[in-house]
């Protein structure tokens, strides 16, 4: 019968790249071999409609069965012939097609709206756009596209049973605007109100106040990085604040109005903007409750994207969310992805009904799974098969209890501020490379625990949800059918049995899904394997610039220490005394210069070679390597440097260093950039650079010029460099390596996958020499 | 009492432990019963004037060589080379011997009226010497004179202009010598032979060569087929050297060999325990020991070293001879062997050797796991005559901490080679072959060679030769305290204990080993029948 009725009928999808939508074009294509599609998809930033409909959608394992069945030719043949894709957007009016666009959604019989904002965390007005006036706009312009082909078109559109909203107790397949349980609010205001909360909020993010304090963040997170770079992280703190607060606005709305999160309010509200477009256009909303994975179509355990249950699943195997909030007797509704595509299809050969017809697709009331069931399932099922940690061991099994939401949110929000603590002393601290392995880990941590954070809040609702979704609709559709399409389009939600669908179908498919260790081989070959990799690309053979700062990248040295060994070579012990002495009083004040501006540190510290004899200097710069530079060189950097050059790529240094300090390293590299002094008319030092010295931002235009210099592009440039104030050059080149990075960089560096060096100096020399010349 | 000659001690029950040196500090290892123990000959009696011994030899040279005065004229062009900071090993009290004798053929230059004077230190590829060594090898007064001048100077095997290349020796060997000394009217040579591989003909034909010449015996196949290359008549090594040496004296530069022998007396009186037989202990030198034992093993590494490094050995003059070089150089030997020969009979399957703080290519500096190697199984393991200490097939056990730590400004293609060839492999042939050039034409490494103060590229791969010749003759090689990683990088095995070591080198020779201990310091030679 549903194969009848939409024989030689064309259908008109939206969302055709989720979860749903793609099990419904495979399930077209695979059971309904007269019926043709019309997929509504918006051209990506990179890719158009087309490209992702072959990237999104037909590479997707869900095709995998079909197409070893008929084989890859017929298969390229059945999309052609039966499917088109057309250009469009949900978010824009008139879906955003064109007159051909248009005149192809005229001749579809039947249009599926399964396009959605399904996270749970949008901003509120991107969610109001798209769930809230998504349904309304499919209609009317799907309405419209009708009229000039003369037909009455029938819409089905794809809701959630959670559009119910925190209420208890039964909830029905009917209209929520005829519904006395829900307040009544325009939501046409609700629509003005989100867009005026995006730009209020836009405004907002540009106060004063708030400026100031994302500057003093970016600064705390990329130190003295120079101002394009800290201009350009304050913005995009600004922007995540904007959105933040955008999703906090929504929860607070939607939970004012008695829905838990922006999702169900918006698509609730969705719902109700829908119900004013009966005239000429039937309309049939499906509202299933959470869709999980493939019961048995077009394979047992078959799903799509990182959904809602499955983070968390995870998160507990993996140890990392102790306790997950949830009423025990509870019912978590779910609902196999196929019984969903079922469900929409034979609502879809139905004829159109007079008034809006609803159809809950949901387990709860006929076959329910019990949270508590859940929960013993996912147990039993980690006992047996648990995941490994990146040693190869097992990973524990937290205890799950079941403690209020409120009492773990509490602990949680603790943990993380304790987290954010340790964080900021530590990069305070004058610790670098594998000494700050300890944060790397706190880094993890923190990260762990927000997502714990995420997911309570997020999901929270879910699990203690106790409203019962009536199926009256959905069973008396089942009814109608023969035993033809039960064979192929059976939805009943009671044939799931959940002590064998979780862990034989379920929680395979998700674990598989993850990527996350199952088995205690090959410990940490991820991460060895990611620094081989990394490793790869820097010594790749094809033609590269590679720069190097010096100070702490190649030499844990700096420019004081070249200063007072240069400046004591010459004198006797008791001066020299004097002048260490000296310096160390000063100590504490260079740094905290240098911590702010190196430029200033820099040119306020080389007026105090103002006076000296470059060719005193020049000459004594060759004790200063053997007896001091090279002592405390990193041999590790020198092989790299010497590996690169043998690579045949183009080396060079740049450093804030004096010239005449560097000038006897000259032969490693194939150029040096360094800092150059001003001569007086006697021939001394001026103590002035007059040059901007090549530090800090500098150093990006210096790599990007020397790249240009030698015909490479910046994407052929590699970093190395260890602090915050290089970041400008890091980000600039085409691979950046950190060597011992401190706190701020090492946490920047893990987060882009850069690769982190902990280079030290050889073994056996004093741990403290100090940098005093003529005593070798 | 004159000095009593060294001697074999057979191990029994009533023997006290026995001191081996381990790095910066010591050990006392109990020895299994029946273990033979090398004890040397004690210090020979100096030569009570020295400075008379230096006029005498200048006099009256030995050869066919005329006096030192005969020699020089007053517009001539004179070049005095000497040993560098390699020797003597620790460096000894001030005066140096050497500053002694360039004081006095400074004395006889001048008196003459010779004005063009230059002085060399013979590094051939070893590092510079820095400011302190030289002033400590020449002394102040002479350092004050002439290195402003640019007149004291360091070989320079990789400065092209200032080299010469001589020819080919009949064995198509390259001499290639430092201009300087080619062009001088009168060479004369400073030497301080502390074994009896120094001097001779190799004190130029090396000292003042470049790699190109050097390569020529400093090789794989040439130190295999130097058994020892302590012993000159058996010693490829030398048969090379010399070679170069006759075909350098007939392309006509004119040399005055000056060579100095030292007794043993190699440490001040706070360490006299190390040269004392154990049994004779006083008791202020069993509580020197343990006052030196503890401060040293309670020292952090750097610092044991320093302190070790510091010490300035008594070493006294027990010959000077000068004249042609040949003919010097047998009375070198003569005086040599006096000093360190021991007769032993037959050999043993295990040889046990302490490793001390110090080797050639060290001084001032840290002694790197293949300086560990070298010390071992080149320098000592070759301190034979006729025959090695230890049977064929026969196990070596060093005790040495052998931790992997470099000086990353005298070595640094040490550094290299320790982390790129020894992880590849341990074999001296296929090192030679696959590596020795990229490292010996490498530019950065002849940079620092030239203007720094490291030892040239090529530098460790002479070390691995050096030991090429016990590698093939031994079964296997224990350190006994080595650093486990760093020991089995050099292709060795690390033991805890001496117990666990002899244990261990059972399972290679078989149960119930003869074993010799070779008891340094001081310096010994073994003639094994």
């Amino acid at each position: 019968m549903i194969i009848d009725e939409l024989a030689d009928k064309t259908v008109f999808l939206t969302g055709g790249t989720g979860f749903v939508g793609t099990a419904l074009i495979e399930r077209v294509l695979h059971d309904l071999p007269t019926t043709k599609l019309v997929l509504l998809i918006r051209p990506g930033r990179r890719a158009s409609a087309a490209a992702r409909f072959e990237r999104e959608i037909l590479k997707n394992n869900c095709f995998d069965s079909l197409r070893a069945a008929v084989g890859s030719e017929r298969f390229r043949s059945m999309v052609e012939q039966r499917i088109t894709v057309v250009e469009g957007d949900v978010g824009s009016d008139g879906l955003g097609l064109d007159a051909e666009g248009l005149r192809r959604l005229g001749e579809c019989d039947v249009a599926i709206h399964s396009a959605a904002t399904v996270s749970f965390d949008a901003p509120i007005d991107s969610a109001v756009e798209v769930n809230l006036l998504g349904p309304s706009r499919v209609a009317t312009t799907y309405r419209e596209a009708c009229e000039r082909t003369g037909r009455i078109g029938h819409l089905v559109c794809v809701s959630t049973a959670y559009v119910a909203g925190s209420r208890r107790g039964d909830a029905h397949e009917e209209s929520l605007a005829e519904s006395n349980l829900y307040p009544k609010v325009s939501w046409r205001s609700e629509v003005e109100a989100a867009r005026r909360m995006r730009s209020e909020v836009e405004v907002e993010s540009r106060n004063r106040e708030n400026l100031e304090r994302f500057r003093k963040l970016a600064a705390r997170e990329v130190g003295a990085a120079g101002v394009a770079l800290l201009a350009d992280r304050t913005d995009r703190i600004r922007q995540d604040w904007v959105k933040e607060q955008l999703v906090i606005l929504g929860k607070a709305r939607a939970a004012s109005l008695g829905w838990p999160d922006a999702y169900a309010y918006t698509k609730a509200f969705g719902e109700i903007a829908l119900s004013e477009q009966g005239h000429n256009l039937a309309i049939s909303v499906v509202r299933p409750s959470i869709i999980e994975s493939a019961l048995e179509r077009p394979y047992p355990g078959w799903i799509r994207g990182f959904r809602m249950a499955e983070p968390v699943i995870i998160s507990f195997a993996r140890g990392l969310l102790a306790e997950f909030p949830g009423v025990t007797e509870g019912t978590i509704d779910v609902i196999p992805v196929d019984l969903v595509v079922s469900a929409i299809l034979a609502v879809a050969a139905q004829d159109g009904p007079q008034a809006i017809k609803y159809y809950h697709v949901a387990s709860g009331s006929t076959n329910p799974l019990r949270y508590g069931q859940l929960l013993r399932l996912v147990r039993t099922y980690f006992g047996e098969h648990p995941l490994y940690d990146d040693r190869g061991q097992p990973i524990k099994l937290p205890e799950w209890e079941n403690p209020g939401r409120s009492k773990i949110k509490r602990q949680l929000v603790r943990a993380n501020k304790a987290l954010d603590l340790v964080d900021q002393v530590a990069s305070l601290l004058p610790l670098r490379g594998s000494k700050l392995s300890f944060a790397s880990d706190l880094d993890e941590k923190r990260e762990a625990a927000k997502r714990a954070l995420t997911y309570v809040d997020l999901y929270g609702s879910y699990a203690e949800c106790e409203a019962n979704y009536l199926v009256d609709n959905l069973l008396e559709l089942r009814a109608s059918l023969d035993q033809d399409d039960l064979d192929s389009f059976d939805f009943d939600p009671r044939q799931v049995d959940w002590e064998r669908f979780v862990p034989e179908v379920h929680l395979p498919s998700i674990v598989q899904h993850s990527r996350v260790k199952t088995a205690p081989t090959s410990n940490t070959s991820t991460a060895a394997a990611r620094r081989r990799r990394q490793l790869s690309n820097i010594l790749d053979p094809s033609p590269k610039l590679v720069a190097f700062d010096l100070e702490n990248t190649i030499i844990s040295a700096n420019v004081v220490d070249s200063f007072a060994f240069l400046s004591t070579k010459r004198l006797s012990t008791g001066e020299r005394n004097t002048m260490l002495a000296s310096l160390l009083i000063e100590g504490p004040s260079l740094l905290k210069l240098d911590r702010s501006d190196r430029s200033d540190f820099l040119r306020f510290f080389y007026k105090r070679y103002a006076g000296a004899d470059p060719a005193q200097l020049g000459e004594d710069s060759w004790n200063l390597l053997s007896e001091y530079l090279l002592m405390k060189v990193f041999p590790s950097a020198i092989a790299r440097v010497r590996q690169h050059r043998a690579l045949g790529h183009r080396t060079v240094l740049i450093t804030g260093a004096l010239d005449f300090v560097v000038r006897p390293l000259a032969p490693l590299f194939d150029e040096i950039v360094a800092a150059e002094m001003s001569v007086d008319e006697h021939g001394r030092l001026t103590g002035e650079v007059p040059v901007t010295p090549p530090i800090g931002e500098s150093r990006a235009a210096i790599l990007s010029e020397v790249a240009v210099r030698h015909g490479l592009s910046l994407q052929e440039t590699i970093a190395y460099a260890d602090s915050t104030s290089d970041l400008p050059m890091l980000e600039a080149a085409g691979i950046a390596v950190c060597v011992n990075p401190e706190a701020k960089l090492l946490t920047i560096a893990q987060r882009r996958g850069w690769r982190i060096e902990n280079w030290s100096k050889a073994q056996g020399q004093p741990s403290l020499v100090l940098p005093i010349g003529g005593r070798r | 009492m004159s000095p009593r000659p060294g001697f074999s001690l057979e191990v029994d029950r009533s023997t006290p432990p026995t001191l081996m040196w381990h790095g910066d500090g010591f050990r006392l290892e109990k020895l299994p019963v029946g273990s033979r123990v090398l004890y040397p000959p004690e210090p020979l009696d100096p030569t009570k004037d020295v400075d008379g011994a230096i006029e005498f030899a200048l006099t009256h040279p030995v050869g066919d060589s005329e006096p030192l005065d005969a020699l020089l004229s007053p517009d001539m062009k004179l070049v005095i080379a000497f040993d560098d900071v390699s020797l003597p090993l620790p460096q000894m009290k001030a005066p140096d011997i050497r500053q002694r004798i360039i004081e006095t053929i400074l004395e006889h230059a001048a008196s003459v009226g010779v004005e063009d004077v230059t002085l060399i230190a013979a590094l051939a590829l070893h590092r510079r010497m820095t400011e302190t060594e030289l002033r400590h090898a020449v002394g102040s007064r002479v350092y004050d004179s002439f290195h402003p001048r640019g007149r004291l100077l360091q070989h320079d095997a990789e400065d092209e202009a200032n080299m010469v290349h001589l020819g080919l020796t009949e064995h198509g060997e390259d001499v290639e010598l430092n201009r300087h000394a080619v062009e001088a009217d009168l060479l004369v040579y400073v030497n301080i032979n502390l074994v009896s591989m120094d001097g001779g003909h190799k004190s130029v034909a090396t000292g003042l060569a470049s790699y190109r010449s050097i390569k020529h015996h400093h090789n794989v196949a040439t130190m295999v087929h130097s058994r020892s290359f302590m012993d000159m008549h058996n010693s490829e090594l030398h048969t090379s050297n010399w070679r170069m040496g006759r075909f350098i004296k007939d392309a006509g530069v004119k040399i005055f060999q000056i060579e100095t022998t030292l007794n043993t007396n190699t440490f001040p009186d706070s360490f006299s325990f190390l040269a004392t037989r154990e049994w004779e202990w006083t008791l202020r030198e069993r509580a020197s020991y343990l006052g030196a034992k503890k401060s040293l093993d309670l020292a952090p590494p750097w610092l044991a070293r320093e302190i070790m490094h510091k010490v300035r050995s008594p070493y006294q003059l027990t010959g000077v001879h000068a004249g042609e070089v040949e003919e010097v150089h047998k009375k070198t030997l003569q005086n040599v062997f006096r000093q360190q020969l021991v007769h032993v009979e037959g050999q043993s399957d295990i040889l046990t050797m302490g490793l001390p703080f110090i080797g050639p290519y060290n001084v001032n500096s840290i002694m790197n796991p293949i300086l560990v190697y070298c010390l071992g199984l080149g320098y000592l393991f070759n301190m034979y005559l006729k025959k090695p200490l230890v049977r064929q097939g026969g196990v070596v056990i060093m005790s040495h901490p052998n931790r992997p730590e470099f000086d990353s400004s005298f070595h640094p293609s040490y550094i290299d080679f320790y982390d790129q060839v020894l992880t590849e492999t341990t074999d001296p042939r296929i090192i030679e072959s696959k590596y020795e050039e990229s490292f010996a034409r490498d530019p950065w490494y002849i940079h620092l060679y030239r203007n720094a103060n490291a030892y040239h590229g090529v530098h460790p791969f002479y070390m691995w030769y050096w030991g090429a010749h016990a590698l093939e003759h031994l079964g296997g090689v224990i350190i006994v305290g080595g650093d486990p990683g760093a020991t089995r990088r050099l292709g060795f095995q690390p033991a805890s204990t001496m117990t666990d070591a002899i244990e261990m080198a059972t399972s290679i020779v078989g149960r119930d080993p003869s074993l010799i201990h070779l008891h340094t310091p001081p310096l010994l030679m073994a003639e094994v029948n």
